[in-house]
């Protein structure tokens, strides 16, 4: 289509241009729309505040994550611990940058894909790791109120939503802390009891108690 | 029947895939440089190279072995040159030997990865290696002597 100015200058009207840039942008703005409507309903599920139910939960968390099983590769140390006792690991392996070990003493080297018939021989996973020296989400010492914020700053967290906070609940590592090998205690409640306190904290607010 | 590439060689054996990889060595392809000390992870004698790592055969299934890379203390290196066998018979290392292979695996590991390793470097790296002759001094002097050689190209 030709448009002639006043000024006598003709200007060709783009009309197909027009319509293309019409349909994109309504197509921008209802996902925008479906979008939003999607993050509304998961902070739904995941925020129904009840401070008193979430500590209670935490509380159950806290006893789990403090035992031997979870916290002797939290250190507040860069050597694991070891044992029920949690005793500072033998040969004194090292965290290291990523949490792997270092040189000749990197934790795969000893920690097979999985477990080993026999007393005392190395557990095992496939991702056997401590936390990363950048971040080293220390559970050894903390208070219920420490650990609690702790978990819930992605700071100190491992750069974790709440929502991937839930879904660590189903870590293979996490799990592995049920499943240690012969004679190893398991946490004081089984996996499912854990993950639904986990949860629970977690979806009623994730209140850290006192102190 | 499994396939392994060890010291550059290939072999295939007919083993039970949870048979510990230093038996295999030992027993089946005669490579009886590396040592059997606790097995259960503990001592170092064990230890070969799995994809340059140093792996404690005694705990280390065979299956996990399978087509990967292997080195014993018998293919560390082509005229027994390495570096760090250089060193050790130069400051005559060992006492009774038993554990010097698995030394001298981790400490490559070491040198692979550290150039120049410091006192701590070296303590942190081979505390997994237990000398029950009590060759630590040795060794430690031994591992600076071949960092030397390796920096040196000698």
């Amino acid at each position: 289509m030709k448009l002639h100015s006043k000024f006598g200058k003709t200007y060709f009207l783009p009309i197909k241009t027009i319509a293309v840039l019409s349909i994109f942008l309504s197509v921008i703005v209802l996902m925008s729309f479906s979008f939003k409507n999607e993050s509304t309903s998961t902070k739904n599920e995941i925020i129904n505040k009840d401070s008193v139910e979430s500590v209670k939960a935490f509380m159950d968390v806290y006893k789990v994550l403090m035992s031997p099983r979870c916290m002797n590769c939290h250190p507040s140390g860069d050597v694991p611990l070891q044992g029920d006792d949690s005793h500072i690991h033998t040969m004194l392996p090292q965290r290291g940058k990523d949490g792997k070990g270092i040189y000749a003493m990197k934790c795969m080297n000893c920690h097979q894909p999985t477990n080993l018939e026999g007393l005392n021989k190395p557990p095992g996973n496939p991702n056997w790791h401590l936390p990363p020296a950048t971040m080293k989400m220390v559970f050894e010492g903390r208070t219920p109120g420490q650990l609690a914020k702790q978990l819930i700053n992605p700071k100190t967290n491992g750069n974790k939503t709440l929502q991937q906070l839930i879904e660590h609940a189903d870590d293979g590592l996490v799990k592995a802390g049920w499943d240690m090998g012969e004679g190893r205690t398991v946490p004081p409640m089984s996996h499912e009891e854990f993950k639904k306190a986990w949860i629970t904290w977690i979806k009623s607010g994730a209140y850290a108690p006192k102190p | 029947m499994i396939t392994l590439n060890i010291n550059k060689k290939t072999f295939n054996v007919d083993v039970d895939p949870e048979t510990p990889l230093l038996w295999v060595l030992r027993d089946v392809i005669n490579l009886v440089g590396t040592k059997y000390g606790c097995g259960m992870a503990q001592c170092g004698a064990c230890v070969v190279h799995l994809n340059g790592e140093a792996v404690r055969s005694c705990v280390t299934r065979v299956s996990r072995a399978a087509g990967q890379k292997v080195v014993t203390i018998e293919g560390l290196s082509e005229k027994n040159d390495h570096p760090l066998q250089k060193a050790w018979i130069e400051l005559d290392v060992p006492q009774c030997g038993y554990c010097q292979s698995g030394q001298i695996m981790s400490a490559a590991v070491l040198l692979r990865e550290n150039k120049n390793p410091t006192d701590k470097d070296i303590d942190a790296a081979m505390a997994g290696n237990i000398c029950r002759c009590g060759t630590y001094l040795r060794i430690r002097d031994a591992i600076k002597l071949a960092a030397d050689k390796q920096r040196k190209g000698i």
